[in-house]
């Protein structure tokens, strides 16, 4: 009857249009080849649909990771609003393992948090479609759609997930969580909108470590690209061949 | 065929009841209205018949782009309705049942349960400096195995 009027566009629609780009894309650097097409990986409009021509991607040098500190930690926890506390059924984004190597007696510290997978298997055991990853690579929960089964969190293997068990408030209006769903690092998505870097690394760079870079993987021109251009970079749990976003290196 | 005529005559009579007894549940409506505090602003985005009925139709809508296209506009996003919408006795849209959406929501009878996770109230700070929503503490490392079991 009376339908709203609005905007002609949906999921869909989105999806079908950056299928679309995509191939046209493609079509261009087959007409042309030797000349590489890069997407833009500063600050989009904000009515601009994310695109697969950027994907966003961390490298963690665990050497420049320092014993002790957990400010990416409180970061995370200050800009998300999660309570900081690190019991069974608090929500955990990002955590700071030590590890060593019984071997060899090399030990290190990093921070462990959703790796951003290309090959999510959070996304793939979903039942409802409530996890998913964003075109532009970042994996999400989407609390409307997300029934709070938490196959996710079984299928993950960095155990980035965690579950909401009591009501929450005073949440943050940019972050909005709540009971009865399962959340993890969105790699500040709210932030990385408006051109900013995550909580985490922004605290990593403030503390002088320098340990986290964050950037466009698909643009050669920023810094995470050159870096994993540069080091030899490991995937935590390669062999699973995820493709994760999230590298480090010195492990 | 007399009956097809019928029929559409009981449709024509079904109809003008319809039509003679809506300005009558409007009337018993405008009784008894809900008092809401409008918050900040002269106009809403749209208006207000329309968005008096089709608010949570544009809310929905924009949600789906935002949260899975990361279209971000303001002129339909929830952030923006409580920006303007917040009561400035109590700051939230929904504290009291005089606040914007408690308001009709109550009247209406129809619950709501957007602010389970959503902010009823609008930024405080500039963004990336809220306020510490609740206690936050350094986390201390997780020396325990299970995690170190994430790296293999």
């Amino acid at each position: 009857m009376n339908e709203p009027k609005r905007p002609e566009s949906n999921l869909e629609n989105g999806e079908r249009r950056s299928f679309l780009v995509a191939s046209a894309a493609l079509a261009g650097s087959a007409v042309a080849p030797g000349v590489m097409l890069y997407g833009i990986a500063q600050a989009k409009p904000a009515e601009e649909a994310v695109t697969n021509k950027v994907r966003w991607g961390m490298l963690v040098d665990t050497n420049k990771c320092a014993t002790g500190c957990t400010d990416c930690v409180t970061a995370c926890n200050t800009e998300n609003g999660l309570s900081g506390k690190t019991g069974p059924q608090d929500s955990q984004w990002i955590r700071k393992v030590d590890i060593k190597n019984l071997q060899t007696g090399a030990q290190h510290t990093l921070p462990m948090m959703c790796q951003h997978c290309e090959h999510p298997p959070c996304v793939d055991v979903c039942p409802t479609g409530a996890s998913f990853k964003r075109a532009d690579g970042i994996v999400l929960v989407d609390r409307h759609i997300c029934i709070g089964c938490r196959y996710c969190m079984m299928a993950c293997p960095y155990k980035a997930r965690s579950f909401v068990h009591e009501p929450l408030t005073d949440q943050n209006p940019e972050v909005p969580r709540g009971k009865g769903c399962v959340e993890s690092c969105t790699f500040c998505v709210q932030r990385v909108d408006r051109d900013q870097s995550p909580a985490c690394v922004e605290a990593c760079d403030k503390a002088g470590h320098k340990a986290m870079v964050f950037g466009d993987l698909n643009n050669p021109e920023s810094d995470v690209a050159k870096a994993v251009k540069a080091y030899a970079t490991t995937e935590v749990r390669g062999d699973l061949r995820l493709n994760t976003g999230v590298r480090y290196q010195g492990i | 065929m007399a009956r097809l005529s019928s029929w559409l005559r009981l449709a024509a009579l079904i109809g003008a009841a319809a039509v003679l007894a809506a300005p009558s549940f409007q009337a018993a409506a405008g009784a008894d209205k809900p008092k809401l505090e409008h918050g900040k602003g002269d106009k809403c985005v749209e208006d207000t018949d329309f968005m008096r009925r089709n608010h949570m139709e544009l809310l929905k809508h924009h949600r789906d782009e935002t949260v899975h296209q990361g279209i971000r506009t303001t002129k339909y996003s929830l952030k923006q309705c409580v920006a303007c919408h917040a009561s400035e006795k109590t700051g939230s849209v929904a504290a009291t049942k005089e606040d914007f959406c408690a308001a009709c929501h109550s009247y209406a009878g129809v619950k709501l349960d957007c602010w389970d996770c959503h902010a009823t109230k609008p930024m405080a700070k500039q963004p990336g400096q809220a306020d510490a929503q609740a206690e936050v503490k350094a986390s201390p490392l997780m020396p325990n195995p299970q995690n170190g079991g994430a790296k293999q």
